[in-house]
């Protein structure tokens, strides 16, 4: 493969490239299967484990659910919400970093961009939330630079299910809830997917993600239409967020918000500094 | 209520009629109590053969697929469509290889014989044992409710608009009963040479 061209060409800085190539570490067993594909991109943290004992596979999933209780609480106060509408999908996270009581950060973006129309943002445990995002990010990015065109979001969607539906059989399963937005580069039609940890997929108008479901999904239920405008669609955020900031324990720190449109993907500005009153 | 089978919810059930069979399920997915999507559902079609997956959404995701591939490797190999009784064992070997860390699924297999046009229902549980039935099969979160809606209804040698009527009404009123499951269904009635697949809008509640 001409990596040369790539570099030149494509959207990723060499450094990039290069990272992109050290993610693999090789064990010596694996080391023939991969020479197959020398630049296929490999989640750093399961494979290249070595063999591992059979019974250590046998399903975790039941104790999964309890264990991931513990970790949920918190991963449940960070806030995903996606809406759609005409020829858009809004997109918005919460910008606090929280660990236990504390918060680390207040401009988080719990986003990535897969490519040039599909926006994927992301919660859930500490170092997998960010671990796996990239992981996708990167084979999204490669597949675009390989083919020269993008997955479309759909394929993008089935495409992390799988990856995630393998990793929950997997000795250390991600603990990642996701919401992916996108719009069709060739019928320009906006979707919106729903990922919860346990890799089940649903595609849908609007969706949350933690607490904010109790709180939101009632009013975008109440006030959603799919063909709303992209104004229209931030008012019905704020709607969102306003909810949030009355009921909500924590202070979120406000919302990243972004918008996938048929020319791609825009940064919203949005009023973080209402202050509202609370019930 | 509680239970890896019962976290998202649903309902499935499938019936005999006269030269002909049914299956239908309903459309909800949800976490616990709160309800994600009121369009999840859980037919799928593999050439002439329907399958039915209640229990974890993952899993209903990751069997579904797995089976479409497996249906698609068999049409390859053998040049024709796979038969109703091979895809049950199909589905009964698949599912207990996994006998030690199983797919959370509840699967309804429906479809005629293409050589008799002898009508072929069956169910399974989650590690693959085959249910045999003359009359209908259930599944979900819904089943103890279907069980009795069935029973009641159900009569034998219904013709094609009788059983859509009888297996509409055993699924919409099962799913009433049920928080679990219902927002909505979607209704497979399979003849000989003619499949017609119809959408039940059902309580939105």
């Amino acid at each position: 493969m001409d990596l040369g061209r790539w570099i030149i060409g494509g959207s990723l800085r060499p450094c990039a490239l290069l990272s992109l190539a050290s993610v693999r570490s090789v064990h010596p067993d694996r080391l023939k299967l991969q020479c197959a594909f020398p630049l296929e991109l490999q989640s750093s943290r399961h494979r290249d484990l070595g063999p591992v004992p059979t019974n250590n596979l046998k399903l975790p999933l039941a104790d999964l659910h309890l264990l991931s209780n513990f970790v949920h609480n918190i991963a449940k106060m960070e806030i995903l919400l996606g809406i759609t509408g005409k020829d858009f999908t809004l997109i918005a996270a919460s910008k606090a970093a929280m660990r236990g009581a504390t918060i680390l950060k207040a401009s988080d973006d719990k986003t990535r961009h897969l490519n040039k129309h599909t926006l994927m943002a992301y919660s859930g445990e500490a170092g997998d939330t960010v671990q796996f995002a990239e992981y996708i990010q990167a084979n999204a990015q490669l597949y675009s630079m390989r083919n020269e065109s993008d997955l479309s979001p759909s394929a993008l969607a089935n495409f992390v299910r799988g990856e995630l539906a393998t990793s929950l059989r997997s000795r250390k399963p991600y603990n990642v809830n996701l919401l992916l937005g996108g719009v069709d580069p060739i019928t320009h039609k906006p979707s919106l997917y729903w990922l919860d940890y346990l890799a089940a997929l649903a595609p849908l108008p609007y969706a949350a993600h933690g607490y904010a479901q109790y709180y939101c999904l009632s009013i975008l239920d109440k006030h959603h239409h799919p063909d709303i405008t992209l104004g229209q669609g931030i008012k019905l955020l704020t709607l969102c967020t306003d909810e949030l900031k009355r009921r909500l324990p924590v202070d979120f720190k406000g919302m990243t918000v972004k918008a996938v449109t048929k020319d791609g993907i825009v940064d919203i500005e949005f009023n973080d500094d209402k202050v509202v009153k609370s019930a | 209520m509680s239970g890896i089978f019962a976290i998202n919810g649903g309902a499935c059930v499938a019936m005999v009629g006269k030269d002909c069979v049914a299956i239908a399920c309903d459309l909800r997915l949800g976490l616990q109590a709160l309800t994600v999507s009121n369009n999840f559902p859980k037919i799928f079609q593999y050439g002439d053969v329907f399958l039915g997956l209640t229990g974890l959404a993952t899993d209903v995701s990751t069997v579904s697929d797995l089976f479409r591939y497996k249906v698609n490797m068999y049409r390859l190999r053998e040049e024709r469509d796979i038969a109703p009784r091979t895809f049950a064992n199909l589905v009964s070997s698949t599912l207990y290889e996994k006998r030690f860390g199983p797919y959370f699924v509840g699967p309804v297999v429906a479809g005629l014989d293409p050589k008799t046009g002898e009508p072929f229902i069956c169910g399974f549980d989650s590690i693959g044992c085959i249910d045999f039935a003359k009359d209908f099969i259930v599944s979900g979160t819904a089943t103890d409710q279907l069980f009795g809606m069935c029973e009641s209804l159900w009569e034998p040698d219904m013709t094609p608009d009788q059983l859509f009527e009888t297996i509409s009404q055993s699924l919409l009123n099962a799913v009433d009963r049920d928080a679990l499951s219902g927002w909505g269904a979607h209704v497979y009635i399979i003849e000989k040479d003619k499949v017609t697949k119809r959408l039940l809008k059902g309580r939105q509640d």
